[in-house]
């Protein structure tokens, strides 16, 4: 490998997290908000939720990326340029964790909605009886009580998302795929960068791996193991 | 607000001059077209121990569910403590409390206690006990925590204040259920048939609980399919048929000579 090039590689792996973190930390906070509205909100509400996960579940994510960083870049530089100011160079990096959290927050309002319908009503009920305020009940009831029944699909769209930020390389934002085509195609060692590259995700997935294991167990701290329930 | 500004009457017998807690009137509630409670009126003064007893159907959670708005009358008068509760209609006109804030303040004096325990899942017992003191009521977390400790000890649970409660008993579970209510000091306890998800091994010592509080004088209003017990230790007994009292009156009377048919029917159907 000539040297260097496996400092690039992990400069895009750097990024690659980047996205990835940032673009499931606001696909939680859609989603939560998405899933509360679905289950409690109005019938407007209701309705424009379903519209958002409905097409955004729909469409494929790399023309949800196209679209929303080609024509949201452009439509931002209009909408500036109508207010008298000067066009601005949207950053990859915030459009990258726009574009993918926005799509995130599609799903995970589904996933956080079926956690949320999984919590044992009583335990709601006993909250509401007690005299806890809406916050109060999200904070110490229902969030705490559907983690263990949203962890396996949040799980899911976690390593979904590190994947997807390889999408990002079609608008040009330096992350992990881009760095190893520049790096194979430069020394043309094809192989052997492709698979660092590919080695590398497999290292990200092992250690979140590792991770979700520990908060899923202390999710699930309350509930017997399944295996002595045999 | 301290625990103590709420201090439970301690006589053991219901005086009339006591004050009242609890006070429904004419309370009807409809879930559609299904009419459940047909204009009901209840009332527990201090010290009372009320037992709502009727068969399946007979509306009997549903009216004491409707005592902390956990179900919203359709129409009648609540007042807890004196208070009227304060309802309105929504837009689709259900009936709904009015004040949230007021609500909430009159539930966290209402120590309910559920048929299914209702225990939160991801809290030990010790923290179940010390949630609503601490969270809503504003006691601070050492002080919450001696006085947990001392409940849990009371119902037979003090080696037990750090289990998760899916790894208890159900027993074991409606007794944390029960301090946890103890908890937040309440002026009435509300029971919505503890007894009826137990293992019949199980009943006893829950009974054996919740007869102690009765003893001691606590404020209570307790739905039930025990009618042995409803007899031991009520003051005063509901029957309900389809939605309307048919026959209320001290234990001895109800139990010992009943006047109305269904409830000798009744009677003798589960006894």
């Amino acid at each position: 490998m000539a040297p260097g090039w496996g400092g690039t590689l992990l400069v895009g792996l750097l990024h690659s997290l980047e996205i990835a973190i940032g673009a499931t930390c606001l696909g939680l906070l859609i989603g939560t908000a998405g899933a509360f509205g679905k289950l409690y909100g109005g019938p407007v509400t209701r309705d424009l939720l379903a519209v958002y996960t409905t097409v955004v579940r729909a469409v494929p994510e790399l023309v949800l990326i196209l679209l929303l960083y080609y024509a949201g870049t452009d439509l931002i530089n209009q909408v500036l340029a109508a207010m008298g100011y000067s066009r601005v160079d949207i950053s990859g990096l915030a459009a990258g964790i726009f574009v993918l959290g926005f799509v995130q927050g599609a799903y995970s309002t589904e996933v956080i909605r079926g956690a949320i319908l999984a919590i044992p009503q009583g335990q709601i009920e006993a909250a509401r009886a007690y005299g806890m305020p809406p916050g109060l009940m999200l904070r110490r009831i229902t969030m705490p009580a559907m983690l263990p029944f949203a962890i396996p699909g949040l799980a899911n769209l976690w390593l979904i998302a590190t994947k997807d930020t390889a999408l990002l390389a079609v608008v040009g934002f330096f992350e992990l795929t881009l760095a190893t085509r520049q790096a194979a195609g430069v020394t043309k060692a094809y192989l052997l960068f492709y698979v660092a590259a590919g080695v590398l995700y497999l290292a990200v997935t092992l250690f979140s791996n590792l991770i979700i294991g520990r908060v899923e167990a202390w999710s699930r701290r309350g509930m017997p193991s399944v295996k002595e329930a045999r | 607000m301290s625990v103590a500004d709420a201090a439970p009457v301690q006589s053991g017998k219901a005086q009339s001059a006591a004050a009242e807690a609890i006070h429904v009137e004419n309370l009807h509630k409809k879930f559609g077209q299904l009419h459940v409670l047909k204009g009901v009126s209840l009332s527990a003064r201090d010290g009372e121990v009320i037992a709502i007893i009727g068969g399946s159907g007979s509306g009997k959670s549903t009216l004491l569910r409707c005592i902390n708005c956990l179900e919203n009358p359709t129409s009648g008068i609540i007042r807890v403590n004196g208070e009227e509760i304060k309802l309105k209609a929504d837009s689709h006109g259900h009936t709904v409390p009015a004040d949230r804030r007021q609500i909430e303040r009159i539930r966290s004096r209402l120590g309910m206690v559920f048929q299914n325990f209702n225990l939160w899942s991801h809290m030990t017992l010790i923290e179940n006990v010390i949630e609503v003191p601490v969270h809503v009521l504003g006691v601070k977390r050492d002080e919450a925590i001696a006085q947990a400790e001392k409940l849990l000890a009371r119902v037979g649970l003090a080696e037990k204040r750090d289990v998760y409660p899916a790894f208890l008993s159900g027993g074991q579970q409606q007794r944390a259920a029960i301090a946890r209510a103890l908890a937040i000091n309440p002026r009435v306890m509300l029971f919505d048939e503890p007894t009826s998800a137990l293992d019949p091994e199980l009943v006893g010592e829950v009974l054996k609980v919740i007869g102690d509080l009765a003893r001691e004088g606590r404020t209570m209003v307790l739905v039930t399919h025990e009618m042995k017990f409803a007899r031991e230790v009520a003051t005063h007994v509901v029957y309900l048929y389809n939605g309307l009292v048919e026959e209320e009156g001290p234990p001895e009377q109800l139990f010992g000579a009943p006047k109305s048919e269904r409830l000798k029917q009744f009677l003798r159907n589960v006894g």
